[in-house]
């Protein structure tokens, strides 16, 4: 029936070595773009740290305990804030991407079905990277001090980006279900500001009446927020690393195949 | 026909009784395709008729809800991936990255598809002169004219020299230059032996460049052979009239000719 010899016949499958550079490949094209739209720096470097002079100088004073006081509390709240909210972006991205046919020229190349899911993932995760270090160091400008050691400060910074390479997963997943970019807009901010605003990220979850704090104590958000906090200026650390690397592990093993599949199933 | 039982070229593409159904819409309705290598078939028909849902069963973007199809024996479904490494897919719906230059899409595709950098950029070149792209090579796509902008689709789809080539309406919407421009490609392109499966609104796209014609209307083939045949057939003298004669309605209101023909059927 086919005219291809033995020696002709195309692999029936990716080899995982080859999938992972694919997935390097796309995570490229979207670092790239930033070169090309300069504009994106400003949502991935100005946003968060207007974000921190704003939670410091005007809500400090009220509910902080003063600016200073705040900002210890603060800054890794607002890094865990920021990469939460930049997994919407990875969702939008793809969304576009379903949009404007950019993913069925990639669905009819011969790559891994994740690598261009993944590849968005990582992108994201690195330009957060960047984001971290700009948030650490004005935030360093403005006074903070982390009360442990350089290499505790790194595990904070690390376990942040592990945690969002994972939740990424799930909003990658909606993103693939939404009809449109708009849609995953709505549907990922009506999700993720409750989320975020409702935790420990920002306040002590203590303050908050009884109901909500059960549910704020639940929160992976709180988890990764008291994590990282308790790395960085000191407070419990195992319960929150440990719980936080397990929504991650979830978030990882159950939303990454449902996501995959979404956007294979789409038409 | 001289098409025999015992002896004949090898199908790049077969389809059998494909059909696909979207809610209470039936978009391909039992098809069958036997297209053989090294030529250029051309599935004509109106807007809606089912073509672009035929290509992206083809190229492995959607699954069949009943029927198969193969390209160069490989099942589009079962073995999407082998299926993957011989084809090249140009459609107003395959696109590029917007905001990446030329070059670097081009570049992607080539990494994408295992080449080296040094390869991929080599290959990347090489097409962007042959499509005279090379001097826009360095600019964001955005920047392109509707023409350019289709041609670099068509490099995409060709990196990876596929064997198997769909064009989705690769002219609708282009000036008639344009347009000249890219049959000069696709001629070029099954000179050197690569499959075309087109699909068109324009009767005379099919008439330029289409060895065989299949002649489709609400996911169904009406009408199948070369355009002489089709002609013959219905005794209608142009492609329009096969049209009319054949679903008694027109095929599309504005083709790209100037020279649309009234036809008494």
């Amino acid at each position: 029936m086919t005219t291809l010899s033995p020696a002709d016949q195309p692999p029936a499958r990716v080899a995982p070595m080859r999938a992972i550079q694919q997935t390097g490949s796309l995570a490229w094209r979207t670092l790239v773009q930033v070169k090309h739209n300069p504009f994106e720096l400003v949502d991935f470097s100005v946003q968060p740290v207007m974000f921190l002079l704003l939670f410091v100088y005007v809500f400090g004073g009220s509910i902080g305990g003063g600016p200073r006081a705040y900002l210890q509390f603060v800054l890794f709240g607002i890094i865990v804030q920021n990469s939460l909210f930049t997994t919407l972006n990875t969702a939008i991205g793809l969304s576009t991407d379903l949009d404007k046919g950019f993913s069925s020229r990639l669905r009819a190349l011969p790559i891994a079905r994740f690598a261009p899911l993944a590849g968005r993932v990582l992108a994201d995760v690195a330009k957060q990277a960047w984001a971290i270090a700009l948030l650490y160091t004005v935030g360093t400008i403005m006074g903070f001090r982390a009360a442990t050691s350089v290499p505790a400060v790194l595990a904070a910074v690390g376990l942040v980006l592990v945690c969002t390479l994972a939740f990424a997963w799930i909003l990658v997943w909606i993103g693939m279900l939404m009809a449109n970019p708009e849609k995953v807009q709505i549907f990922g901010f009506v999700v993720l500001f409750p989320l975020t605003f409702t935790s420990g990220a920002f306040v002590r979850t203590a303050t908050m009446p009884g109901w909500l704090q059960v549910f704020s104590r639940a929160n992976p958000v709180t988890l990764l927020a008291e994590a990282a906090r308790g790395l960085t200026v000191g407070g419990p650390v195992a319960a929150p690393v440990v719980e936080s690397l397990l929504c991650a592990a979830i978030s990882v093993v159950v939303f990454a195949p449902l996501a995959v599949l979404a956007f294979k199933r789409r038409a | 026909m001289t098409v025999t039982t015992t002896v004949r070229a090898a199908d790049a593409i077969t389809a059998r009784g494909l059909t696909k159904r979207f809610g209470a819409t039936t978009a391909v309705d039992g098809i069958d395709l036997d297209i053989p290598a090294g030529t250029v078939f051309g599935l004509l028909g109106p807007n809606g008729a089912g073509k672009t849902t035929t290509i992206r069963i083809l190229a492995t973007l959607i699954s069949p809800d009943a029927g198969r199809a193969t390209v160069h024996g490989y099942d589009v479904g079962r073995q999407a991936h082998q299926v993957r490494q011989l084809i090249g897919l140009t459609g107003q719906y395959a696109s590029v990255d917007e905001s990446l230059t030329g070059l670097e899409n081009l570049i992607l595709i080539g990494r994408l598809i295992g080449a080296s950098r040094t390869e991929a950029r080599r290959r990347a070149r090489e097409l962007l002169t042959q499509f005279r792209l090379a001097e826009a090579a360095g600019r964001a796509v955005k920047t392109y004219s509707g023409g350019m902008r289709r041609r670099l689709d068509l490099a995409a789809s060709l990196v990876g020299r596929p064997r198997v080539l769909f064009l989705d309406e690769p002219t609708t919407g282009l000036d008639p230059r344009s347009r000249g421009e890219l049959w000069d490609i696709v001629r070029e392109l099954t000179a050197s032996g690569v499959t075309v499966l087109l699909t068109t609104q324009y009767l005379e796209e099919a008439d330029q460049l289409a060895s065989q014609i299949a002649v489709i209307d609400t996911g169904r083939v009406i009408a199948q052979g070369t355009s002489a045949e089709l002609k013959a057939r219905t005794g209608a003298d142009t492609l329009d009239g096969v049209f009319l004669a054949l679903t008694g309605h027109g095929a599309c209101p504005a083709g790209p000719t100037d020279d649309l023909e009234e036809v008494t059927a």
